[in-house]
Protein backbone atom coordinates (compact mmCIF):
# COMPACT_ATOMS: atom_id res chain seq x y z
CA UNK A 1 0.00 0.00 0.00
CA UNK A 2 2.89 2.31 0.83
CA UNK A 3 4.80 1.86 -2.50
CA UNK A 4 0.95 2.08 -3.57
CA UNK A 5 0.47 5.35 -2.36
CA UNK A 6 4.25 6.43 -2.73
CA UNK A 7 4.23 5.59 -7.03
CA UNK A 8 0.71 7.61 -7.18
CA UNK A 9 2.09 10.78 -5.41
CA UNK A 10 5.28 10.76 -7.38
CA UNK A 11 3.87 9.48 -10.61
CA UNK A 12 0.08 11.20 -10.63
CA UNK A 13 1.96 14.08 -12.29
CA UNK A 14 2.50 11.64 -15.36
CA UNK A 15 -0.50 10.93 -17.32
CA UNK A 16 -0.88 7.64 -18.34
CA UNK A 17 1.56 5.72 -16.05
CA UNK A 18 0.78 1.84 -15.40
CA UNK A 19 2.29 3.05 -11.97
CA UNK A 20 -1.39 4.01 -11.43
CA UNK A 21 -2.81 0.94 -12.48
CA UNK A 22 -0.94 -1.05 -10.17
CA UNK A 23 -1.87 1.11 -7.15
CA UNK A 24 -5.57 0.64 -7.93
CA UNK A 25 -5.05 -3.37 -7.77
CA UNK A 26 -3.00 -3.03 -4.67
CA UNK A 27 -5.30 -1.04 -3.22
CA UNK A 28 -8.41 -2.94 -3.83
CA UNK A 29 -6.30 -6.22 -2.95
CA UNK A 30 -5.22 -4.86 0.72
CA UNK A 31 -8.71 -4.07 1.32
CA UNK A 32 -9.94 -7.25 0.12
CA UNK A 33 -7.55 -8.94 2.01
CA UNK A 34 -7.29 -7.47 5.19
CA UNK A 35 -11.35 -6.94 5.76
CA UNK A 36 -10.43 -3.58 7.73
CA UNK A 37 -12.90 -0.61 6.27
CA UNK A 38 -10.76 2.08 5.64
CA UNK A 39 -12.33 5.12 3.97
CA UNK A 40 -10.80 8.53 3.08
CA UNK A 41 -7.21 7.53 3.47
CA UNK A 42 -5.90 7.04 -0.23
CA UNK A 43 -4.78 9.66 -1.28
CA UNK A 44 -1.77 10.48 1.62
CA UNK A 45 1.49 9.69 1.41
CA UNK A 46 2.39 7.29 4.41
CA UNK A 47 5.62 7.63 7.07
CA UNK A 48 4.37 4.21 8.72
CA UNK A 49 3.11 1.05 7.18
CA UNK A 50 2.14 -2.14 9.19
CA UNK A 51 2.27 -5.03 8.17
CA UNK A 52 0.80 -8.46 9.90
CA UNK A 53 2.30 -6.98 12.90
CA UNK A 54 1.78 -9.21 16.17
CA UNK A 55 2.39 -8.55 19.53
CA UNK A 56 3.35 -10.69 22.68
CA UNK A 57 3.42 -10.19 26.14
CA UNK A 58 5.74 -13.51 27.20
CA UNK A 59 2.57 -16.27 26.24
CA UNK A 60 -0.51 -13.60 25.77
CA UNK A 61 -1.15 -12.08 22.79
CA UNK A 62 -1.67 -8.61 22.22
CA UNK A 63 -2.00 -7.37 19.10
CA UNK A 64 -3.30 -9.59 16.05
CA UNK A 65 -2.59 -9.12 12.43
CA UNK A 66 -2.37 -4.96 12.33
CA UNK A 67 -2.23 -3.82 8.86
CA UNK A 68 -2.36 0.34 8.79
CA UNK A 69 -0.41 2.68 6.72
CA UNK A 70 0.20 6.20 8.99
CA UNK A 71 -0.35 9.18 6.97
CA UNK A 72 2.47 11.51 6.98
CA UNK A 73 2.50 14.80 8.79
CA UNK A 74 -0.82 13.94 9.59
CA UNK A 75 -2.43 13.49 13.31
CA UNK A 76 -3.32 9.88 13.34
CA UNK A 77 -5.30 8.74 16.48
CA UNK A 78 -6.03 5.22 18.06
CA UNK A 79 -9.03 4.89 20.14
CA UNK A 80 -10.78 2.12 21.88
CA UNK A 81 -11.65 0.80 25.17
CA UNK A 82 -9.38 0.16 27.52
CA UNK A 83 -7.17 -3.19 26.99
CA UNK A 84 -7.40 -3.09 23.21
CA UNK A 85 -4.07 -2.54 22.45
CA UNK A 86 -4.01 1.07 21.22
CA UNK A 87 -0.54 1.73 23.53
CA UNK A 88 1.01 -1.29 22.95
CA UNK A 89 0.58 -1.02 19.33
CA UNK A 90 1.90 2.46 19.69
CA UNK A 91 4.90 1.41 21.96
CA UNK A 92 5.93 -0.78 18.44
CA UNK A 93 6.75 2.49 16.62
CA UNK A 94 9.84 3.55 18.68
CA UNK A 95 9.84 -0.39 20.03
CA UNK A 96 10.12 0.83 23.18
CA UNK A 97 9.05 -2.39 24.45
CA UNK A 98 12.34 -3.64 23.67
CA UNK A 99 13.29 -2.73 27.12
CA UNK A 100 11.50 -5.50 28.51
CA UNK A 101 12.83 -9.23 27.13
CA UNK A 102 9.45 -11.18 27.48
CA UNK A 103 8.06 -8.66 25.10
CA UNK A 104 8.07 -9.04 21.46
CA UNK A 105 6.57 -7.80 18.53
CA UNK A 106 6.39 -9.42 14.70
CA UNK A 107 5.74 -8.74 11.14
CA UNK A 108 6.61 -5.63 9.79
CA UNK A 109 6.82 -1.92 10.70
CA UNK A 110 8.22 -0.01 7.85
CA UNK A 111 9.23 3.31 8.32
CA UNK A 112 10.49 5.85 5.36
CA UNK A 113 10.97 2.34 4.02
CA UNK A 114 12.82 0.57 6.27
CA UNK A 115 11.21 -2.47 8.63
CA UNK A 116 12.39 -1.12 12.03
CA UNK A 117 11.41 -4.54 13.39
CA UNK A 118 14.53 -6.39 11.36
CA UNK A 119 17.20 -7.90 13.15
CA UNK A 120 20.20 -5.57 13.13
CA UNK A 121 18.38 -1.93 13.32
CA UNK A 122 19.85 0.64 16.65
CA UNK A 123 17.19 1.12 18.82
CA UNK A 124 18.65 4.32 19.77
CA UNK A 125 18.98 5.83 16.47
CA UNK A 126 15.44 4.95 15.85
CA UNK A 127 14.48 6.11 18.77
CA UNK A 128 16.14 9.67 18.14
CA UNK A 129 13.75 9.47 14.97
CA UNK A 130 10.61 8.13 16.38
CA UNK A 131 10.08 10.19 19.87
CA UNK A 132 7.48 9.65 22.50
CA UNK A 133 5.54 11.33 25.45
CA UNK A 134 4.17 9.26 27.67
CA UNK A 135 1.07 8.97 30.06
CA UNK A 136 2.07 10.47 33.31
CA UNK A 137 5.12 13.34 32.88
CA UNK A 138 8.48 12.38 33.43
CA UNK A 139 10.51 14.98 33.84
CA UNK A 140 14.13 14.04 35.19
CA UNK A 141 15.66 14.88 38.41
CA UNK A 142 17.33 18.12 36.55
CA UNK A 143 16.79 21.66 35.87
CA UNK A 144 13.69 22.18 33.17
CA UNK A 145 17.13 23.16 30.64
CA UNK A 146 19.24 20.29 31.46
CA UNK A 147 15.71 18.32 30.81
CA UNK A 148 15.32 19.89 27.40
CA UNK A 149 19.02 19.62 26.62
CA UNK A 150 19.65 15.83 27.98
CA UNK A 151 18.41 13.96 24.83
CA UNK A 152 20.24 16.87 22.46
CA UNK A 153 23.77 16.28 23.65
CA UNK A 154 22.97 12.74 22.75
CA UNK A 155 23.16 13.24 19.16
CA UNK A 156 24.79 16.89 18.35
CA UNK A 157 27.70 18.73 19.47
CA UNK A 158 26.23 22.35 19.77
CA UNK A 159 27.90 25.54 21.33
CA UNK A 160 26.51 27.37 24.10
CA UNK A 161 24.94 29.70 22.21
CA UNK A 162 23.06 27.67 19.76
CA UNK A 163 21.84 25.40 22.69
CA UNK A 164 20.32 28.15 24.24
CA UNK A 165 18.46 28.48 21.18
CA UNK A 166 17.45 25.15 20.64
CA UNK A 167 16.06 24.80 24.39
CA UNK A 168 14.38 28.21 23.61
CA UNK A 169 12.76 26.74 20.58
CA UNK A 170 11.55 23.61 22.16
CA UNK A 171 10.42 25.45 24.58
CA UNK A 172 8.20 27.72 23.02
CA UNK A 173 6.57 25.19 20.48
CA UNK A 174 5.48 23.72 23.70
CA UNK A 175 3.96 26.85 24.45
CA UNK A 176 6.24 26.60 28.12
CA UNK A 177 8.36 29.49 27.29
CA UNK A 178 6.28 32.31 28.55
CA UNK A 179 5.89 30.56 31.69
CA UNK A 180 8.86 29.38 32.91
CA UNK A 181 11.61 31.63 30.88
CA UNK A 182 12.53 33.39 34.61
CA UNK A 183 13.51 29.94 36.07
CA UNK A 184 15.29 27.90 33.53
CA UNK A 185 18.10 26.19 35.97
CA UNK A 186 15.38 25.29 38.51
CA UNK A 187 14.66 21.53 39.02
CA UNK A 188 11.98 20.01 36.30
CA UNK A 189 10.32 17.87 39.29
CA UNK A 190 8.97 21.48 40.60
CA UNK A 191 6.31 22.66 37.84
CA UNK A 192 2.82 21.80 37.78
CA UNK A 193 1.48 18.57 36.20
CA UNK A 194 0.39 20.61 32.64
CA UNK A 195 3.85 22.28 32.61
CA UNK A 196 6.03 19.03 33.11
CA UNK A 197 4.03 17.37 30.72
CA UNK A 198 4.50 20.50 27.86
CA UNK A 199 8.36 20.08 29.33
CA UNK A 200 8.16 16.68 28.39
CA UNK A 201 6.69 17.67 24.68
CA UNK A 202 9.23 20.20 24.49
CA UNK A 203 11.77 17.61 25.66
CA UNK A 204 10.89 15.38 22.60
CA UNK A 205 11.10 17.67 19.80
CA UNK A 206 14.16 19.58 20.61
CA UNK A 207 16.11 16.26 19.44
CA UNK A 208 13.28 16.94 16.33
CA UNK A 209 12.63 13.56 15.67
CA UNK A 210 10.32 12.75 12.26
CA UNK A 211 7.73 11.21 14.25
CA UNK A 212 5.78 11.90 17.93
CA UNK A 213 4.24 9.39 19.49
CA UNK A 214 1.75 10.38 22.23
CA UNK A 215 0.90 7.87 24.72
CA UNK A 216 -2.41 9.69 26.44
CA UNK A 217 -0.74 13.01 26.78
CA UNK A 218 -3.27 14.65 28.55
CA UNK A 219 -5.04 12.31 30.62
CA UNK A 220 -3.33 13.39 34.03
CA UNK A 221 -4.29 17.09 33.51
CA UNK A 222 -6.30 19.40 33.73
CA UNK A 223 -9.28 20.50 31.21
CA UNK A 224 -7.28 23.92 30.60
CA UNK A 225 -3.40 22.27 30.19
CA UNK A 226 -5.51 19.05 27.98
CA UNK A 227 -6.83 22.76 26.24
CA UNK A 228 -3.04 23.85 25.49
CA UNK A 229 -1.61 20.26 24.55
CA UNK A 230 -4.30 20.15 22.04
CA UNK A 231 -3.48 23.39 20.57
CA UNK A 232 -0.10 22.45 20.29
CA UNK A 233 -0.58 18.83 18.62
CA UNK A 234 -2.19 21.15 16.00
CA UNK A 235 0.83 23.09 15.73
CA UNK A 236 3.35 20.52 15.54
CA UNK A 237 1.79 18.62 12.68
CA UNK A 238 3.16 20.83 10.14
CA UNK A 239 6.72 19.46 10.76
CA UNK A 240 6.15 15.96 12.90
CA UNK A 241 3.63 12.91 11.77
CA UNK A 242 1.65 12.33 15.25
CA UNK A 243 0.74 9.18 16.27
CA UNK A 244 -1.91 9.88 19.79
CA UNK A 245 -3.60 7.07 21.88
CA UNK A 246 -6.18 8.70 23.62
CA UNK A 247 -9.50 7.12 25.26
CA UNK A 248 -11.29 10.48 24.90
CA UNK A 249 -13.30 10.41 22.19
CA UNK A 250 -13.71 13.99 21.78
CA UNK A 251 -9.72 14.50 21.70
CA UNK A 252 -9.79 12.01 19.14
CA UNK A 253 -12.39 13.93 17.07
CA UNK A 254 -11.06 17.59 18.10
CA UNK A 255 -7.09 16.85 17.12
CA UNK A 256 -6.82 13.50 14.96
CA UNK A 257 -7.31 13.71 10.79
CA UNK A 258 -7.11 9.91 10.71
CA UNK A 259 -8.60 7.59 13.77
CA UNK A 260 -7.72 4.21 14.16
CA UNK A 261 -10.31 1.65 16.46
CA UNK A 262 -8.93 -1.13 17.94
CA UNK A 263 -10.73 -3.63 19.69
CA UNK A 264 -9.26 -6.41 21.46
CA UNK A 265 -5.48 -6.07 20.10
CA UNK A 266 -7.11 -5.78 16.45
CA UNK A 267 -7.95 -2.87 14.01
CA UNK A 268 -11.21 -2.50 13.60
CA UNK A 269 -11.69 0.22 11.02
CA UNK A 270 -9.45 3.24 9.98
CA UNK A 271 -10.40 6.19 8.32
CA UNK A 272 -10.36 9.95 8.25
CA UNK A 273 -12.03 11.13 11.50
CA UNK A 274 -14.46 12.81 10.20
CA UNK A 275 -15.82 10.14 8.33
CA UNK A 276 -15.03 7.54 11.08
CA UNK A 277 -16.80 9.50 13.24
CA UNK A 278 -20.12 10.37 11.26
CA UNK A 279 -20.44 7.50 8.98
CA UNK A 280 -18.47 4.67 10.96
CA UNK A 281 -17.59 1.21 8.59
CA UNK A 282 -18.41 -0.99 11.52
CA UNK A 283 -21.14 -1.61 14.36
CA UNK A 284 -18.44 -2.34 16.68
CA UNK A 285 -16.55 1.22 16.00
CA UNK A 286 -20.45 2.77 16.17
CA UNK A 287 -20.87 0.83 19.03
CA UNK A 288 -17.68 2.14 20.47
CA UNK A 289 -18.00 6.25 19.41
CA UNK A 290 -21.52 6.28 20.62
CA UNK A 291 -20.85 5.26 24.65
CA UNK A 292 -22.97 1.86 24.17
CA UNK A 293 -19.44 0.15 25.27
CA UNK A 294 -16.09 0.88 26.55
CA UNK B 1 -31.90 2.33 65.45
CA UNK B 2 -30.82 -1.22 64.58
CA UNK B 3 -27.79 -0.77 65.50
CA UNK B 4 -25.83 -3.37 67.34
CA UNK B 5 -23.58 -2.03 69.96
CA UNK B 6 -22.29 -4.92 70.89
CA UNK B 7 -20.10 -5.62 68.08
CA UNK B 8 -18.30 -2.46 68.22
CA UNK B 9 -18.20 -2.07 71.64
CA UNK B 10 -16.36 -5.62 70.99
CA UNK B 11 -13.44 -4.03 69.07
CA UNK B 12 -13.00 -1.40 70.83
CA UNK B 13 -12.29 -3.37 73.60
CA UNK B 14 -10.13 -5.63 71.00
CA UNK B 15 -8.31 -2.67 70.04
CA UNK B 16 -7.13 -1.23 73.43
CA UNK B 17 -6.27 -4.83 74.44
CA UNK B 18 -3.56 -5.15 71.15
CA UNK B 19 -2.74 -1.11 71.30
CA UNK B 20 -1.42 -1.41 75.00
CA UNK B 21 0.24 -4.50 73.98
CA UNK B 22 1.99 -3.24 71.31
CA UNK B 23 2.83 -0.46 73.35
CA UNK B 24 4.26 -2.82 76.21
CA UNK B 25 6.08 -4.33 73.71
CA UNK B 26 8.03 -1.22 72.27
CA UNK B 27 8.96 0.32 76.00
CA UNK B 28 10.55 -3.29 76.86
CA UNK B 29 12.72 -2.55 73.73
CA UNK B 30 13.28 0.50 74.76
CA UNK B 31 14.54 0.45 78.26
CA UNK B 32 17.13 -2.13 77.54
CA UNK B 33 18.14 0.77 74.90
CA UNK B 34 17.81 3.19 77.23
CA UNK B 35 19.58 1.25 79.93
CA UNK B 36 22.64 0.55 77.81
CA UNK B 37 22.97 4.14 76.45
CA UNK B 38 22.70 5.48 80.47
CA UNK B 39 25.36 3.14 81.43
CA UNK B 40 27.71 4.14 78.55
CA UNK B 41 27.40 7.55 79.29
CA UNK B 42 27.26 7.82 82.64
CA UNK B 43 30.67 5.60 82.91
CA UNK B 44 32.42 6.65 79.43
CA UNK B 45 31.46 10.49 79.62
CA UNK B 46 34.23 11.08 82.61
CA UNK B 47 36.91 9.78 80.93
CA UNK B 48 36.31 11.60 77.40
CA UNK B 49 39.32 14.29 77.39
CA UNK B 50 41.75 16.32 75.25
CA UNK B 51 43.89 13.52 75.57
CA UNK B 52 41.83 11.08 74.63
CA UNK B 53 42.29 12.49 70.76
CA UNK B 54 46.11 13.88 70.89
CA UNK B 55 47.87 10.57 72.62
CA UNK B 56 48.62 6.99 71.51
CA UNK B 57 47.13 4.06 73.62
CA UNK B 58 49.56 4.03 76.98
CA UNK B 59 51.36 0.89 78.84
CA UNK B 60 49.05 -0.06 81.83
CA UNK B 61 49.76 2.50 84.74
CA UNK B 62 50.09 5.51 82.51
CA UNK B 63 48.07 8.00 80.95
CA UNK B 64 47.61 8.51 77.53
CA UNK B 65 44.22 8.27 75.05
CA UNK B 66 43.06 6.48 72.23
CA UNK B 67 44.41 8.59 69.08
CA UNK B 68 45.93 5.77 67.12
CA UNK B 69 42.84 4.01 67.82
CA UNK B 70 40.64 6.69 65.98
CA UNK B 71 42.98 7.33 63.20
CA UNK B 72 43.66 3.15 62.80
CA UNK B 73 39.50 2.99 62.57
CA UNK B 74 39.13 5.79 60.67
CA UNK B 75 41.97 4.38 57.79
CA UNK B 76 39.81 0.94 57.69
CA UNK B 77 36.61 2.34 57.33
CA UNK B 78 38.38 4.37 54.17
CA UNK B 79 39.79 1.18 52.93
CA UNK B 80 36.50 -0.80 53.73
CA UNK B 81 34.31 1.60 51.80
CA UNK B 82 36.92 2.09 49.10
CA UNK B 83 36.85 -1.85 48.22
CA UNK B 84 32.92 -2.60 49.02
CA UNK B 85 31.27 0.23 48.42
CA UNK B 86 31.96 0.78 44.24
CA UNK B 87 31.76 -3.46 44.28
CA UNK B 88 28.53 -2.70 46.13
CA UNK B 89 26.84 -0.27 43.61
CA UNK B 90 27.87 -2.15 40.33
CA UNK B 91 26.60 -5.33 41.93
CA UNK B 92 23.38 -3.33 43.01
CA UNK B 93 23.03 -1.49 39.72
CA UNK B 94 23.69 -5.32 37.87
CA UNK B 95 20.88 -6.90 39.94
CA UNK B 96 18.48 -3.76 39.67
CA UNK B 97 19.03 -3.06 35.60
CA UNK B 98 20.41 -5.92 33.95
CA UNK B 99 19.56 -9.24 35.79
CA UNK B 100 16.11 -8.16 37.33
CA UNK B 101 14.47 -11.45 36.69
CA UNK B 102 17.24 -14.25 36.22
CA UNK B 103 18.01 -17.12 38.76
CA UNK B 104 21.48 -15.79 38.84
CA UNK B 105 20.43 -12.53 40.42
CA UNK B 106 18.38 -14.32 42.82
CA UNK B 107 21.21 -16.35 44.20
CA UNK B 108 23.47 -13.23 44.34
CA UNK B 109 20.65 -11.67 45.93
CA UNK B 110 20.15 -14.89 48.70
CA UNK B 111 23.78 -15.52 49.17
CA UNK B 112 24.27 -11.30 49.89
CA UNK B 113 21.71 -11.60 52.18
CA UNK B 114 22.89 -14.99 54.18
CA UNK B 115 26.86 -13.84 54.42
CA UNK B 116 26.87 -11.27 56.84
CA UNK B 117 28.10 -13.07 59.81
CA UNK B 118 31.48 -10.55 60.62
CA UNK B 119 32.96 -13.56 62.47
CA UNK B 120 33.29 -15.70 59.73
CA UNK B 121 34.24 -12.94 57.58
CA UNK B 122 37.13 -12.40 60.03
CA UNK B 123 38.57 -15.59 60.09
CA UNK B 124 37.83 -16.18 56.27
CA UNK B 125 40.07 -13.42 55.51
CA UNK B 126 42.86 -14.26 57.97
CA UNK B 127 42.63 -17.60 56.26
CA UNK B 128 43.18 -16.13 52.50
CA UNK B 129 45.17 -13.06 53.38
CA UNK B 130 46.82 -12.75 57.10
CA UNK B 131 48.72 -16.61 56.59
CA UNK B 132 49.56 -16.02 53.09
CA UNK B 133 51.19 -12.36 54.07
CA UNK B 134 52.11 -13.91 57.14
CA UNK B 135 51.72 -10.73 59.35
CA UNK B 136 48.27 -8.77 60.34
CA UNK B 137 47.64 -5.60 58.56
CA UNK B 138 45.20 -3.44 57.80
CA UNK B 139 44.83 -4.16 54.35
CA UNK B 140 43.99 -7.19 55.87
CA UNK B 141 41.10 -5.25 58.07
CA UNK B 142 39.99 -2.94 55.22
CA UNK B 143 39.22 -6.08 53.35
CA UNK B 144 37.38 -7.65 55.81
CA UNK B 145 35.47 -4.49 56.41
CA UNK B 146 34.73 -4.18 52.59
CA UNK B 147 32.84 -7.30 52.64
CA UNK B 148 30.70 -6.07 55.20
CA UNK B 149 29.99 -2.97 53.41
CA UNK B 150 29.73 -5.07 50.30
CA UNK B 151 26.16 -6.55 50.32
CA UNK B 152 24.69 -3.79 52.55
CA UNK B 153 25.62 -1.22 49.59
CA UNK B 154 24.35 -3.74 47.19
CA UNK B 155 20.99 -4.39 48.53
CA UNK B 156 20.82 -0.81 49.49
CA UNK B 157 21.57 0.49 45.53
CA UNK B 158 19.40 -2.21 44.40
CA UNK B 159 16.29 -1.53 46.25
CA UNK B 160 16.73 2.75 45.41
CA UNK B 161 17.70 1.77 41.86
CA UNK B 162 13.82 0.09 42.07
CA UNK B 163 12.14 2.57 43.24
CA UNK B 164 13.21 4.75 40.52
CA UNK B 165 10.21 4.42 38.33
CA UNK B 166 10.42 2.41 34.33
CA UNK B 167 8.71 5.13 33.07
CA UNK B 168 11.67 7.30 33.96
CA UNK B 169 13.98 4.89 31.76
CA UNK B 170 11.20 4.75 29.45
CA UNK B 171 11.42 8.71 28.89
CA UNK B 172 14.54 8.87 28.75
CA UNK B 173 14.90 5.70 26.24
CA UNK B 174 12.80 7.25 24.34
CA UNK B 175 15.05 10.29 23.19
CA UNK B 176 17.70 7.98 21.83
CA UNK B 177 19.94 7.55 24.91
CA UNK B 178 22.02 4.14 25.05
CA UNK B 179 21.08 2.00 28.17
CA UNK B 180 24.65 2.90 30.29
CA UNK B 181 23.59 6.56 29.67
CA UNK B 182 19.81 5.82 31.25
CA UNK B 183 21.22 4.30 33.75
CA UNK B 184 24.81 6.75 34.60
CA UNK B 185 22.81 10.05 33.83
CA UNK B 186 19.08 9.17 34.94
CA UNK B 187 18.70 6.47 37.48
CA UNK B 188 21.80 7.22 39.38
CA UNK B 189 21.07 10.64 39.60
CA UNK B 190 17.24 9.95 40.81
CA UNK B 191 18.68 6.99 43.21
CA UNK B 192 21.79 8.96 44.29
CA UNK B 193 20.47 10.49 47.84
CA UNK B 194 19.43 6.61 48.33
CA UNK B 195 22.72 4.96 47.45
CA UNK B 196 24.30 7.57 49.91
CA UNK B 197 22.32 6.60 52.58
CA UNK B 198 23.29 3.08 51.36
CA UNK B 199 27.03 3.67 51.91
CA UNK B 200 26.48 5.87 55.13
CA UNK B 201 24.45 2.87 56.65
CA UNK B 202 27.36 0.51 55.81
CA UNK B 203 29.90 3.05 57.64
CA UNK B 204 27.99 3.15 60.55
CA UNK B 205 27.90 -0.82 60.52
CA UNK B 206 31.66 -1.38 60.01
CA UNK B 207 32.76 1.03 62.72
CA UNK B 208 31.37 -1.11 65.38
CA UNK B 209 32.87 -4.27 64.11
CA UNK B 210 35.39 -5.73 65.90
CA UNK B 211 35.40 -9.88 65.06
CA UNK B 212 36.73 -9.14 61.79
CA UNK B 213 39.45 -6.62 62.95
CA UNK B 214 40.76 -9.28 65.19
CA UNK B 215 41.82 -11.64 62.68
CA UNK B 216 43.11 -9.28 60.35
CA UNK B 217 44.48 -5.77 61.81
CA UNK B 218 44.65 -7.11 65.00
CA UNK B 219 46.29 -3.93 67.04
CA UNK B 220 48.86 -1.93 67.16
CA UNK B 221 49.95 0.23 70.33
CA UNK B 222 51.76 2.64 68.60
CA UNK B 223 50.48 5.54 65.82
CA UNK B 224 51.04 3.68 62.67
CA UNK B 225 49.55 4.37 59.33
CA UNK B 226 51.39 2.14 57.48
CA UNK B 227 48.89 -0.01 55.74
CA UNK B 228 50.83 -2.78 55.46
CA UNK B 229 50.86 -3.42 58.93
CA UNK B 230 49.08 -3.92 62.02
CA UNK B 231 47.08 -0.98 62.83
CA UNK B 232 45.13 0.07 66.32
CA UNK B 233 41.55 0.52 66.10
CA UNK B 234 38.65 1.31 68.47
CA UNK B 235 36.93 -1.75 68.55
CA UNK B 236 39.48 -4.13 69.48
CA UNK B 237 41.31 -1.81 71.56
CA UNK B 238 37.77 -1.67 73.53
CA UNK B 239 37.80 -5.25 73.49
CA UNK B 240 41.47 -5.81 74.82
CA UNK B 241 41.21 -2.87 77.58
CA UNK B 242 37.75 -3.77 78.76
CA UNK B 243 39.00 -7.47 79.53
CA UNK B 244 42.50 -6.34 81.08
CA UNK B 245 42.74 -5.73 84.77
CA UNK B 246 44.26 -2.34 84.40
CA UNK B 247 41.64 0.51 85.97
CA UNK B 248 42.98 3.23 83.39
CA UNK B 249 42.72 0.66 80.24
CA UNK B 250 38.71 0.01 81.58
CA UNK B 251 38.38 4.17 81.78
CA UNK B 252 39.38 4.12 77.82
CA UNK B 253 37.62 1.33 76.85
CA UNK B 254 34.43 3.09 78.26
CA UNK B 255 35.35 6.21 76.61
CA UNK B 256 36.29 4.43 73.78
CA UNK B 257 32.58 2.87 73.18
CA UNK B 258 31.19 6.35 74.13
CA UNK B 259 32.98 7.86 71.35
CA UNK B 260 32.05 5.07 68.74
CA UNK B 261 28.20 4.93 69.79
CA UNK B 262 28.14 8.79 69.50
CA UNK B 263 30.06 8.58 66.07
CA UNK B 264 27.28 6.25 64.48
CA UNK B 265 25.01 8.21 66.46
CA UNK B 266 25.70 11.16 64.33
CA UNK B 267 26.05 9.50 60.96
CA UNK B 268 22.51 8.30 61.44
CA UNK B 269 21.27 11.90 62.13
CA UNK B 270 23.17 12.89 59.17
CA UNK B 271 21.15 10.11 57.09
CA UNK B 272 17.95 11.10 58.47
CA UNK B 273 18.21 14.99 58.37
CA UNK B 274 20.38 15.94 55.91
CA UNK B 275 19.61 13.12 52.21
CA UNK B 276 15.85 13.58 51.63
CA UNK B 277 14.08 10.05 51.57
CA UNK B 278 14.24 8.76 47.85
CA UNK B 279 10.14 8.62 47.86
CA UNK B 280 10.10 12.46 49.19
CA UNK B 281 12.23 13.29 45.90
CA UNK B 282 9.52 13.34 43.32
Amino acid sequence: MTQGIRLTMKESVIPFNLGNLEHADNAQSRTQESDVPTQGTEEVPSKITLRGLNFHYGKSQALFDVNLDIPENQVTAFIGPSGCGKSTLLRCFNRIYALYPRHRASGEIILDGENILARGIDLNLLRARVGMVFQSPTPFPMSIYDNIAYGVRLYERLSRASMDRRVTWALKKAALWNEIKDKLHHSGTALSGGQQQRLCIARAIAIKPEVLLLDEPASALDPISTLKIEKLIDELKRDYTIVIVTHNMQQAARVSDYTAFMYLGKLIEFGATRLLFTNPGEKQTEDYITGRYG
Amino acid sequence: MAIDLYLYRKRRLLNLVSLTLSMLATLFGLLWLAWLLWTLVSQGIQYVNWDLFTQATPPPGETGGLSNAITGSLILIALGVAIGAPVGIFAGTYLSEFGRDTRFAAVVRFISDVLLSSIIIGVFVYEVVVIHMGHFSAYAGGLALALIVLPIVLRTTEDMLRLVPDRMREAAAALGAPRWKVIVSIVYRAARSGILTGILLAVARVSGETAPLLFTALNNQFSSTHLNEPIANLPVVIFQFAMSPYDDWQHLAWAGALLITAGILLLNIIVRVFLPEPERQR
